[in-house]
């Protein structure tokens, strides 16, 4: 097991150096410091100087991969690659456009993300369950029928639709919630309800029509027809064999995205106005800041790694015939 | 009354507005302590009588008439709750898969405690106790209670299941097949353990079977299902002795044995009658070699033939006309067609091992012996059976010979070239001389190319010379061979039945006029009268063509009637081999008399008995350990195979 874990964390090591590289290739080679500059500084300013001036300030003003000007080792490391690129390795991120420190910045903006996202995830797995149980105990009945079409609907509407729709419902017209904001600590709890609430409803007709097939897979095998001519009632065939087995595949298939609830959701946090990790991706596009998308992307890609990590070692726990060697 | 009664039962499916009935009018009875075996091929209905005693009938499928009593209790008119308490209790199943049939993340332990729980009101303590026994009861350790069913191998997971449903200590006990996917020697303990189970607690039990010698083995009473509908029950002695229904017979008569060697086994024609064949008169005539004018017009009832001895035929009650008793050529057995120098297929101590990695640079630490040393050869228009029990290393030493595994050790040579040295072109260019025919024909053929685009494929790849013309004719030719039609060609896999799948099977293999053909137990998903179909075409094609077969199987009655050589092997070696005849007549190694004690149909007091394989052999001769007659020295070194007399044998009592 233990093996398994540090061969597994050594494989990481080469997918992170070519993610690496690739982000580096996108924001350095595809899209030069020159660019970016004359980005920040619009079309009126753009003069040679200035461009040189921005990438000074900014510290971009190195070569990519060799600095010939610098001494000993200082050729290699005076460089873009190794202060913006390698440096990532060690969650050195640097400063945002504006001077602030980005990995203090994502530190503090984390929480409000995962407020959002863990409790939207949770209470997301248990409905999209019950939801997918209750159709497959009704299974060719109507009222399987119409959790389907339900769930079909569901999934056919936009998710933009629930957030605008919920705002608008229970927000303005209703007064339960307020529209948008947060607070941390309890006091800011009736900020989460409404973007969990959209969260959960939006992911409801995928996530319950995948579950109710997988459902639908294990109680069509021997095993449950021998759990059934034991004389065990349905609700416990259906809860200790069924939902036993067809969690398998639905625990590890959830486990990979826990390490990216930190990075929280793009469109929902800038729509409820949360101060977190998501809205700060989408502010930092739109502000052309290239230092925090980068940074970005880059923890996106090792959190999405520890997730794998973290599903192959949740078989074993859940299946006793999977044993990591 | 006591025991089982069910009266007219008939099951019935909605299929595009009609109401079909696969099981249609079936009645039987099982008094306490009998046992009832319910026999027919596969789609006659009769896993679908037990599963609607159980009512576990698969979604869609329904009850429509018809009247179950388990000591007097209405089965068919039990509230879904009081039903529960019988199902596991009064009236248990045992299911064919025991792989599949345990839920694999629970442990065996827990499993039993399950319907202990539901049946015996047992928990805790009293439960784990009563678990054991169960345990011992069914041959299995304690300690097997904290197992999951993937570490144990088939006969303990059968038995496993078994001791599940005996917890509820049932008064009868259905056996859905209860051995068809186990080898041999384990069948032979699983038949024992059912039969012993029975006597010792007074159980009624109900064995459903598609084997005439597992019947034959373990049942009071036989009833023959066909179409849906009991058409002969009677007396276990009685039916072997006369049996009276046609179908009944011919079930006899397509059976393969060692003596009937050289025999053309008998057929029966046509197919099966699919569901929602609409029946004029008996359900049997157009398959029937004695059917008249009455038999299309009237439905036959069953009448009595003879004391406890019923028949659902015309016979019965007028006679009929002779069966056309056209004699069944027994020709001489063409041999070596083609008289050349040197054997056609000669392996000399091939070797398949598989790495075993561990560690965090997966470094190989071991090996695992698939195939270990052997050595085989086989001329051309003879038959050489490959026999074992799963595992024994067989199909892997097909895969090596058409080097589809890589060989880790040994040589091949075909006609006389090595194969071993072949690389890409060449090695492709020889593929055409040795074709193989896997045993599933319904996985074997992929579902989305017509059939005469499976044919044509390996003539595109390994007859590249043809053009599209004679492509086709070639293909038709092939079909013809194989007894189908020419519009075959035109049709889609899954528009064939089994038997129709293999031969289709075997026509792609012989596309490319190989001399050497592979079959891996290509009859053993398939019943006994597609069986005989399938043997018979395959000796038909050896004698036109001169083909050698490398037959791999674990049905001694199939290899004894068509094999001229055997090889038996264990644990990926040889350790006996010769002629058919006299190794089947005589073996000498303690395995292969354990293999052939184990078929059924010889009573069960006469069958071996044997451990099963232990996980890891240690020192010495690798089946020492279930060995009735190993010697000190058994367990010190490995034997040698060696000539003695007509054959080679490795085993130090030799």
């Amino acid at each position: 097991m233990l093996a398994y874990i540090v061969r597994r964390i050594l494989y990481a090591v080469p997918i992170l150096i070519g993610v690496n590289l690739l982000t580096f290739a996108l924001f350095f080679v595809v899209n030069t410091p020159d660019d970016m500059a004359r980005i920040h500084l619009g079309a009126k300013h753009v003069t040679a100087e200035a461009v040189e001036r921005w990438k000074a300030e900014h510290g971009y003003d190195k070569p990519l991969f060799y600095n010939a000007a610098g001494t000993g080792t200082g050729k290699v490391t005076e460089t873009l690659f190794v202060e913006k690129s390698l440096a990532l390795f060690v969650f050195d991120f640097g400063r945002a456009d504006d001077g602030r420190d980005i990995a203090r910045e994502i530190q503090a903006r984390m929480w409000p993300s995962l407020a959002i996202a863990a409790p939207t995830f949770l209470v997301g797995l248990a409905a999209y369950i019950s939801f997918a149980l209750v159709t497959v105990f009704f299974r060719a009945t109507y009222l399987d029928l119409a959790g389907v079409v339900l769930c079909v609907v569901l999934m056919s509407i936009s998710g933009l639709f629930y957030i605008i729709g919920g705002q608008y419902l229970l927000g303005k017209l209703w007064h339960l919630v307020p529209v948008s904001g947060y607070e941390p600590g309890l006091a800011g709890f009736k900020f989460l309800i409404l973007p969990v609430l959209v969260g959960v409803v939006s992911g409801l007709g995928d996530s319950s029509r995948f579950y109710r097939t997988l459902f639908l897979e294990e109680i069509h095998k021997d095993y449950v027809r021998t759990a059934r001519a034991k004389g065990l009632a349905e609700r416990v065939v259906l809860f200790r064999h069924v939902l036993g087995n067809a969690m398998i595949p639905i625990l590890t298939g959830a486990v990979v995205v826990i390490p990216r609830l930190f990075l929280g959701s793009l469109i929902v946090e800038s729509f409820f106005g949360i101060p977190g990790l998501g809205s700060y991706t989408i502010d930092a596009i739109q502000a052309q800041d290239f230092a925090i998308v980068r940074s970005m992307v880059f923890l996106g890609s090792v959190l999405y790694i520890l997730g794998l990590l973290l599903t192959d070692i949740s078989y074993t726990l859940v299946d006793p015939r999977v044993r990591l060697e | 009354m006591k025991g089982l009664e069910l009266r007219d039962l008939r099951v019935e499916i909605a299929a595009g507005g009609r109401r079909l009935a696969p099981v249609d009018g079936v009645s039987l009875e099982i008094a306490p302590r009998e046992c009832l075996a319910l026999l027919g091929e596969s789609g006659c209905g009769k896993s679908l009588t037990a599963l609607a005693l159980m009512r576990l009938l698969p979604d869609g499928l329904t009850v429509a008439a018809g009247e179950a009593r388990l000591d007097g209790t209405d089965l068919f008119a039990l509230p879904e709750r009081q039903m529960q308490a019988v199902r596991g209790g009064r009236l248990a199943m045992v299911f064919q898969e025991p792989m599949l049939s345990l839920n694999p993340v629970l442990t065996v332990g827990a499993q039993i405690a399950e319907t202990l729980a539901v049946h015996r009101q047992l928990k805790g303590k009293a439960a784990q106790a009563e678990g054991v026994r169960l345990l011992e009861a069914v041959g299995l350790a304690p300690g097997h209670a904290g197992s999951y069913p993937f570490q144990l191998s088939g006969g303990q997971r059968q038995r496993a299941l078994i001791a599940t449903m005996l917890a509820g200590e049932p008064q009868l006990l259905i056996a859905d097949e209860p051995t068809t996917a186990l080898d041999v020697t384990v069948q032979a303990q699983i038949l024992r353990l059912l039969k012993e189970l029975q006597r010792g607690r007074d159980m009624g039990l109900l064995l459903i079977t598609h084997d005439l010698d597992v019947a034959r083995d373990m049942a009071d009473r036989v009833a023959i299902m066909y179409a849906g509908q009991i058409v002969e029950w009677a007396a276990r002695d009685a039916l072997y002795a006369e049996p009276f229904h046609p179908y009944t017979r011919k079930l006899f008569s397509v059976l393969p044995s060692a003596r009937r060697r050289g025999e053309r086994l008998d057929h029966i024609k046509g197919v099966v009658p699919p569901l929602g064949t609409a029946f004029t008169g008996c359900r049997f005539h157009e398959r029937c070699p004695r059917a008249w004018a009455l038999c299309r017009e009237a439905e036959p009832r069953l009448h009595r033939v003879g004391d406890g001895h019923y028949a659902r035929c015309h016979l019965a009650v007028e006679a009929g006309p002779e069966a056309e008793t056209a004699a069944l050529p027994s020709r001489a057995e063409p041999r070596n067609v083609t008289a050349e120098s040197g054997p056609l297929l000669e392996v000399q101590d091939l070797a398949v091992h598989f790495p075993i990695r561990r560690g965090i640079f997966r470094r190989t630490v071991g090996w695992v012996k698939a195939v270990d040393g052997v050595t085989l050869r086989l001329d051309a228009g003879e038959t050489l059976a490959l026999v074992g029990e799963s595992g024994c290393g067989k199909t892997t030493l097909a895969r090596a010979i058409l080097r589809l595994v890589e060989p880790r050790a040994g040589r091949v040579r075909l006609a006389g070239q090595a194969l071993d040295s072949l690389r890409g072109e060449a090695l492709r260019r020889m593929r055409a001389e040795m074709q193989i025919v896997f045993q599933d024909p319904f996985a074997s053929l992929n579902p989305r190319m017509r059939v005469g685009e499976i044919l044509a494929e390996g003539l595109q790849a390994l007859r590249p010379e043809l053009g599209g013309g004679e492509r086709h004719e070639t293909v038709l030719r092939l079909l013809e061979q194989v007894g189908l039609d020419a519009s075959a060609a035109q049709r889609y896999p899954h528009a064939f039945s089994g038997g129709q799948r293999q031969r289709i099977a075997i026509a792609r293999a012989l596309a490319v006029e190989p001399r050497l053909l592979i079959c891996d137990e290509p009859t053993s998903a398939l019943d006994v009268s597609v069986q005989a179909q399938i043997l018979n075409l395959l000796k038909q094609l050896q004698a036109e063509r001169g083909l050698a077969y490398l037959f791999i199987s674990h049905n001694l009655p199939v290899v004894g009637y068509l094999a001229h050589k055997v090889a038996v092997m264990y644990r990926g070696r040889i350790v006996e081999a010769g002629g058919a005849e006299a190794l089947i007549a005589r073996p000498l190694h303690p395995y292969t008399r354990l293999l052939l004690a184990s078929a059924p149909g010889h009573g069960l007091e006469s069958a071996a008995r044997a451990p099963e394989a232990p996980a890891a052999a240690g020192r010495g001769c690798p089946f020492a350990a279930r060995c009735p007659e190993a010697l000190p020295r058994c367990r010190e070194s490995d034997p040698e195979i060696v000539e003695r007399q007509d054959r080679r044998v490795a085993c130090h009592l030799y």
